[in-house]
């Protein structure tokens, strides 16, 4: 197939159009008469384009794009699970995509409903008392969550609790949430295994700790078994625990944050419940938490009242708003969709087969790939690069190579405890053939590595761009069509 | 095996693809003789036992009438009322382009050798976002309008640095003020409001303001709550002096033809992108968008897309400036966001393409005609006067003595939504191109028999 490789920009002609709306029906001049000095001076510069033209432009930019349909997409930490098609269906109806969001609650029973349904099936899913649906990301969800925590102390005039505890391991939206929120970032060391080291944890539950920030299984895939001590410990000390549902998936349908201690959570429905990542959002970070919680949640509420109704409430408990309105309503029906489709008892083989989908791979490489924790993982498991070191084949080299044979890359470089970091999560969609072909394909580059590094290094050698020049990209920023034609 | 009785007695799960052979298979690799073996390092006390409080599972059939009839709740209206979400029209190109799995299946672009295409439409919506606001830079989008000006907030204090108070109008939409207020009780950061006087932000208060010494910013809006065009004429060289920065909280489907915050002398432009032609969809999905002058980029929050060369020199795209982001500075980044609102950057990139600025001068003269023909007509009816002599566009004021809430329960009932309450005797229509002739003169003479 021919490449491509035009910008929208370059295929304007002045004069084309790719739009037609209704001939001037009102017989006002009112816009004529706009006072001429609120008007901008230069036109915006927009292209002018056909109708055909943007339709072949945008198809043929998404042929250089990779999603779920078109492969094995193995990313660690993302959870990149089949995107079920009867979501998307659902989700364009016309009767909820032409809500108002300020229309009387009276008109929009059906949405309110779905908001509350998907709000209490979290709630039983994660042994929590409520959800917000509120916000729109995990990042999000972490920031309103720590919100949560902080209000709380707050609220009790126990000012002093400004310290978050979170693991070395953590993703970076950990610490920068709490920065956010007004939290000061205290980091406990972990095991060599990457779970957390109680003994190091001890010391730092003093007065001014508002709470620890965790994900379990871990950045490792592993399970913290010290869990219960942990939760203990903290509440002992007067914190919350704050659970990251970025690993929630080995868990679905097999543990509950809730019953582990955990006071305040948030759920990625792109990850762990199939909404589509649509190359990086809009997902949905609902914030759950305990009983004791629930009057700091942010504000709009969605409540069930006693005539079985649904309405929209504000409180002034409430920590304040963190989004103009619902949030991403259209992604909770597709996550309501999934939920129904898989149902209480479907539900509960997510986590096993998500879990044993990792657990597969993992042995399949472990005599080729540098497996550092012994054990039983979870969803997920971290390789630190290939188990000989001498051929000078790195991970970045082997996940450039898995493009050239249509597998996505694993998670990279993350985590930080060894230097050749490659983080692989199957999820429970796929099937057993997927994986083995990815297990051979992984072991034909280890056998390539030693007998023909060269060709790894080189790669990727089939994709449509090979090896972009990130430096120079960031070194001199050319950040729209116009920067880049005059460059 | 307890699990696998469980599983393939009911077998209702179309989404996991695992026969009784494969999990044998399968554990016979790992060397262990159950699924449930995988978990033995779990307390057995935290292994959920009971029933989980959802539904049987259901086929595909039995899940489109059950959305079937829980829409039947909802009551889809004309809508005369904006608020921050206006009912444009969306091409229906937009929607089908949007299902191609290759762009809504696939994660943030960290390979770009297999990402181009989602690299390149944000490199595209950066170009056109920045067409409309005029100022260099563009982020890739973030969540929405209202976050979007928060981070505008704190991205004006990390510039000045020790300032850390920020005048924001009374008159930004007052849900935008509300997130804006609660990012910054939580980061610490001061806020002081800039008064309303007579439906617009009251400039001449600006000056005593920002003698406070500790101002790093002003946030103003355009348009305003009230849907009037704002005269910020003389602002921006006033909070330049003070050495603070500019922020404008607008509506992008207006830049087209309102003088851009670029032209006003903003050095940071936010808003939501809703109405690029983005479906009501109660509230969300839309985008937030972002752009600021070349002198703030390094400060700006979100992912950035920029154009290089590959090893063979063709062009191609790649995420920029990372340096900036939350996974390489952690807590001293000035921003946690990880993601954008990708798909709804495409959604209004498409919009902007196939509009092109002529289409958008269109929906601007059409919703601009269609709102000043019912606003004369409403009050026309003697139960309303305007509450402000001031230009607008889409959406106007009016002050009544009528029952807002009470009206807009009989409206709906005859499938309008009719205007928001903007304060005390105080209520905001807003009309678009979709609204006809026909539609107007029905609202209006629905509402003149109350």
């Amino acid at each position: 197939m021919k490449e491509y490789d035009k910008i929208i920009f370059e295929l304007s002609r002045p004069g084309r159009k790719g739009y037609q709306l209704p001939a001037d029906r009102f017989g006002s001049d009112a816009f004529s008469k706009l006072p001429a000095d609120l008007l901008r001076e230069k036109p915006a510069e927009l292209p002018e384009v056909s109708e055909l033209e943007v339709v072949r432009h945008y198809t043929n930019l998404s042929n250089k794009n990779f999603g779920v349909d078109t492969g094995f997409y193995p990313l660690g930490s993302c959870t990149m699970k089949y995107n079920p098609k009867i979501n998307e269906e659902v989700a364009a109806m016309p009767e909820f995509a032409g809500l108002h969001p300020l229309q009387d609650p009276a008109t929009a029973q059906g949405a309110l409903e779905l908001y509350w349904n998907l709000q209490n099936a979290l709630a039983s899913l994660a042994g929590l008392a409520e959800f917000t649906l509120n916000p729109y990301a995990g990042a999000h969800g972490e920031l309103t969550g720590l919100m949560v925590m902080r209000q709380y102390h707050i609220s009790r005039g126990d000012t002093k609790r400004t310290k978050v505890i979170v693991p070395d391991t953590a993703h970076g939206t950990n610490p920068a949430s709490a920065m956010v929120a007004g939290l000061e970032v205290v980091e406990v060391k972990s095991k060599p295994n990457g779970s957390i080291d109680v003994e190091d944890l001890k010391p730092l539950l003093d007065d001014s700790v508002a709470g620890i920030m965790m994900t379990n299984p871990n950045t490792l895939g592993m399970f913290e078994t010290e869990i219960l001590e942990i939760a203990k410990l903290v509440h002992e000390a007067g914190g919350l625990l704050y659970y990251d549902g970025a690993n929630l998936n080995p868990l679905l349908g097999k543990v509950r944050p809730g019953d582990m201690g955990f006071d305040i959570m948030h759920i990625n429905l792109h990850k762990t419940f199939s909404t589509p990542h649509g190359g990086g959002g809009p997902g949905s970070g609902p914030v759950g938490v305990a009983s004791h919680l629930t009057h700091l949640l942010p504000n709009p509420r969605v409540v069930k009242k006693e005539d079985g109704t649904f309405a929209v409430e504000t409180s002034d408990d409430a920590l304040g708003s963190i989004s103009t309105f619902f949030g991403n309503f259209g992604v909770m029906m597709k996550a309501y969709a999934y939920i129904l489709s898989l149902g209480r008892d479907g539900i509960r083989e997510v986590g096993p087969m998500a879990t044993l989908n990792a657990n597969y791979i993992k042995e399949s490489l472990r005599d080729l790939y540098k497996l550092p924790v012994e054990g039983p993982c979870k969803h997920e498991f971290v390789f630190d690069g290939l188990a000989d070191k001498s051929t000078g084949v790195t991970t970045l080299n082997v996940a450039k190579r898995l493009l050239d044979f249509g597998f996505h890359a694993p998670t990279i470089y993350f985590p930080l405890l060894f230097h050749e970091s490659m983080m692989i999560e199957p999820t429970e969609t796929e099937s057993r053939e997927t994986l083995d072909e990815f297990i051979d394909v992984m072991r034909r580059v280890a056998r390539e590595a030693a007998e023909d590094p060269d060709t790894v290094k080189a790669a990727p050698l089939t994709t449509p761009i090979s090896h972009p020049d990130e430096t120079g990209a960031a070194k001199n920023p050319i950040l729209t069509y116009k920067a880049l034609r005059d460059a | 095996m307890q699990l696998l009785t469980l599983s393939f007695a009911k077998m209702s799960n179309r989404y996991i693809p695992h026969t009784p052979e494969d999990v044998a298979h399968m554990l016979g690799r790992i060397g262990v003789g159950s699924v449930d073996d995988l978990y033995s390092d779990v307390p057995s006390e935290v292994i959920f036992k009971d029933e989980y409080a959802i539904p049987e599972s259901m086929s595909e059939e039995e899940l489109r009438r059950w959305f079937r009839d829980l829409a039947k709740r909802n009551r889809q209206l004309t809508v005369f009322a904006g608020g921050g979400a206006y009912d444009h029209y969306s091409p229906s190109v937009i929607p089908q382009l949007l299902l191609r799995s290759e762009f809504y299946t696939a994660y943030t672009p960290y390979q770009p050798e297999i990402s181009q295409g989602t690299l390149q439409y944000i490199f595209e919506y950066q170009s056109m976002i920045s067409e409309l606001t005029g100022l260099e830079a563009t982020n890739a989008s973030m969540y929405d309008g209202a976050t979007a000006a928060a981070e505008a907030a704190f991205m004006m204090v990390a510039s000045a640095r020790k300032r850390n108070r920020v005048l924001v109008s009374e008159t930004l939409l007052p849900r935008v003020k509300d997130v804006i207020m609660t990012y910054a009780k939580f980061h610490g950061i001061d806020i002081t409001m800039i008064p309303e006087r007579d439906g617009v932000t009251d400039l001449s208060a600006v000056p005593a303001l920002l003698e406070s010494g500790d101002v790093a910013g002003v946030i103003v809006p355009q348009p305003n709550r009230y849907g009037i065009i704002e005269d910020f004429a003389g602002l921006a060289e006033m909070v330049h002096a003070a050495k603070a920065l500019l922020t404008m909280y607008a509506d992008p489907s207006t830049l087209a033809v309102l003088r851009s915050p670029a032209e006003w002398g903003a050095d940071i432009a936010c808003g939501d992108g809703q109405s690029l032609g983005m479906p009501l969809q109660f509230g969300g999905p839309y985008l937030g968008f972002m752009s600021c002058s070349k002198a703030q980029l390094r400060k700006m929050p979100g992912r950035v897309v920029g154009a290089t060369k590959d090893a063979s020199g063709k062009r191609c795209f790649v995420l920029t400036l990372q340096a900036r982001e939350q996974h390489i500075r952690r807590e001293k980044a000035t921003s946690n966001i990880c993601s954008n609102q990708s798909l709804m950057a495409l959604y209004a990139t498409i919009y902007m393409a196939l509009m092109g600025d002529g289409g958008l001068r269109e929906v601007n003269r059409l919703s601009c005609d269609g709102a000043h023909s019912l606003c004369e007509k409403l009050i026309a009816t003697g139960k309303f006067t305007l509450a402000f002599d001031k230009p607008f566009l889409k959406e106007f004021t009016l002050r009544t003595d009528l029952d807002v809430e009470k009206l807009n329960k009989r409206l709906a009932e005859e499938g309008f939504m009719g205007g928001i309450p903007a304060g005390p005797g105080l209520v905001s229509f807003a009309v678009t191109e979709k609204r006809t002739p026909e539609e107007i003169e029905r609202f209006v003479s629905l509402i003149s028999q109350e």
